[in-house]
């Protein structure tokens, strides 16, 4: 299981304020505490904070002077991108595209000039479809683009979109199913990414939701996930779900295992 | 008519473990050996690469071992009462890619020898010898725990794998391994979910998992050979699906285990029927290898010189298509 750490966000306030006095501390802080949860990735999003490139640019320096895990590039702005992905150590995850044409080319060329991997989202100009075939259709685009371009599989991870089961409690089925399409799409199959924390939007019981959740994901094949990650019961539901699908190999550990 | 492809498309990569160090990397060895890498299972080269085919260490024990044949002892020739001079045998003459040292007399229901005496052993050894040394405890967890951080101390700076480690001992030997720059064997009894369980804990306690070889008891053709077959290549089937802690080399006992057992050691009026002993035994060892060779193992310990020379042959003829 892949996971995305999701809080270096200027969503939140003590990112959002550290962004604006250029105080390293707070990014440095959970980029150390994500990883040693078991972040594979750091999600690095500026948000409404800037459109300037050099402040994400400052963001990723931030993380990569405390932490080697890859970065997270949080952006659909081009102009962002690709500033930002030069000053990567290691290759990327782009995150992320929609599969319309004019987004998801220039993605899936600066994915092959970086051998960075990216996240493509099941929806197009018009937002996210309702209905699962219409999903499966733009999952389809954006993974038949990438194999023209001849990049790797393993390198793309596809996004169903979670909706939040408050609003839209006919969708989180509908999800799960798109997952099992999604993993048809192509041989070796592309990894299956969420924004995970989206199922439990303004609900109570957000921790039983998101971790019921992620496990019923990983049954139907989702194997990455944007989450929090300090959340150690989710991480412990998915890992659990990994093995109950035979999937991983059983050890008495398997919780301890980076 | 369309042929359906049947080529596995594997996702992952087996690690690679590199053992011995030259002069240039603070060790004294003339030459190092690379095992792993392969992106596909044994011999399917047309389905990705074996970049390291396997290779063998010949078997070297610290004393002679009490049970073994005349017929083995006599391949071997008088060097098997001096380890280096066996050792210098093995690779001179057999040319085995490195040595295995197992070190048997320290065994406490044994000859019980102290672990100088094995220290010595390994020290004479790496001075006979410039190919790189696998260094093996007795198996008894309380005088492994002595002998081998002094061993791995003797060895210092020459990259060795040692083992085993097990569920028991695995804090010892990720210690010895980080402070004297080895390699480490993590083994487990014939079952999968300890191998896994053990490099989880081996990285638990700050060892790189990337410079362990996964090793299962090993069984001789006859004795449970079919079953640590089938754990051998489930290993290797879930490293190349990804799993991180499956994804690294294997080690092959053979040479230990195959002359315990009696159908390659016993004399031809105790097994009538069953062929000479003199061809018997080398190609009780030499099927057994071959067997795990195709399970996946990177590898060998052999110890009679005519299996070396069969299983280099098989290695020539099976994977490097030669």
């Amino acid at each position: 299981m892949i996971f995305i750490g999701e809080r270096i966000n200027t969503g939140f306030k003590d990112i959002k304020q550290a962004v604006m006095d250029k105080n390293p501390a707070p990014l440095q802080d959970w980029a150390k505490q994500q990883t040693a949860a078991g972040a594979n990735y750091l999600d690095v999003n500026l948000g409404a904070v800037s459109g300037k490139p050099e402040d994400m640019i400052w963001m990723i320096e931030q993380v990569q002077a405390v932490t080697e895990t890859p970065i997270s590039i949080d952006t659909n702005k081009l102009v962002i991108l690709r500033e930002a992905i030069k000053a990567c150590k290691k290759p990327p995850l782009l995150n992320s595209t929609t599969c319309a044409k004019e987004k998801l080319d220039p993605f899936i060329e600066i994915s092959s000039q970086y051998g960075a991997s990216m996240i493509g989202l099941a929806m197009d100009e018009s937002g996210s479809p309702k209905e699962i075939g219409r999903r499966v259709e733009c999952a389809g685009l954006i993974a038949a683009a990438w194999m023209e371009a001849g990049l790797p599989m393993e390198h793309l991870y596809l996004d169903p979109i979670v909706m939040p089961l408050k609003f839209m409690q006919d969708q989180a089925k509908d999800f799960l199913e798109a997952v099992r399409q999604f993993k048809m799409l192509s041989d070796p199959a592309p990894h299956i990414s969420c924004g995970l924390s989206n199922i439990s939007s303004k609900a109570t019981e957000k921790k039983l939701i998101n971790r019921t959740f992620i496990a019923m994901a990983v049954a139907a094949g989702l194997d990455a996930a944007i989450v929090d990650v300090m959340d150690t019961d989710l991480l412990a539901a998915a890992k659990t779900a990994e093995l109950l699908m035979n999937l991983e190999i059983y050890a008495d550990s398997y919780l301890q295992k980076k | 008519m369309q042929l359906v492809d049947v080529k596995e498309k594997w996702t992952n990569r087996i690690n690679t473990v590199t053992i011995g160090a030259t002069p240039a990397q603070g060790g004294t060895r003339g030459r190092t050996v690379t095992v792993g890498g392969e992106t596909t299972l044994p011999l399917l080269t047309f389905e990705g690469e074996i970049p390291n085919p396997p290779v063998i260490a010949g078997l070297v024990v610290d004393i002679v071992p009490p049970d073994w044949p005349d017929i083995l002892k006599n391949a071997i020739g008088p060097e098997i009462a001096s380890p280096a001079e066996w050792a210098q045998k093995a690779v001179r003459d057999w040319k085995v890619d490195m040595i295995c040292l197992k070190l048997l007399g320290a065994d406490p229901l044994g000859q019980n020898l102290s672990a100088e005496h094995a220290v010595n052993t390994v020290k004479a050894i790496l001075k006979a010898v410039d190919v790189p040394l696998i260094i093996w405890g007795c198996g008894d967890l309380e005088k492994d725990s002595e002998v081998l951080p002094a061993c791995s101390q003797a060895a210092r700076g020459e990259n060795c794998l040692i083992g085993p480690a097990t569920e028991k001992n695995y804090r010892t030997l990720a210690a010895i391994g980080k402070a004297d720059k080895h390699k480490i064997i993590g083994e487990a009894p014939v079952d999968i979910n300890i191998a896994k369980q053990i490099n989880i804990l081996l990285q638990d306690a700050g060892f790189d998992i990337n410079d362990v070889v996964m090793c299962q008891v090993t069984a001789a053709l006859g004795y449970g050979f079919d079953y640590v077959f089938t754990i051998f290549e489930r290993v290797r089937i879930a490293g190349l699906k990804g799993d991180k802690h499956m994804a690294l080399p294997q080690i092959a006992n053979v040479g230990w285990e195959t002359w315990k057992v009696k159908e390659a050691c016993a004399d031809d009026d105790v097994l009538p029927g069953w062929g000479k002993v003199a061809q018997r035994g080398p190609r009780w060892e030499a099927a057994t290898a071959a067997g795990y060779i195709q399970a996946g193992a990177d590898i060998i310990t052999l110890a009679h010189p005519e299996t070396i020379a069969i299983t280099k042959q098989t290695i020539n003829e099976m994977i490097k298509g030669d």
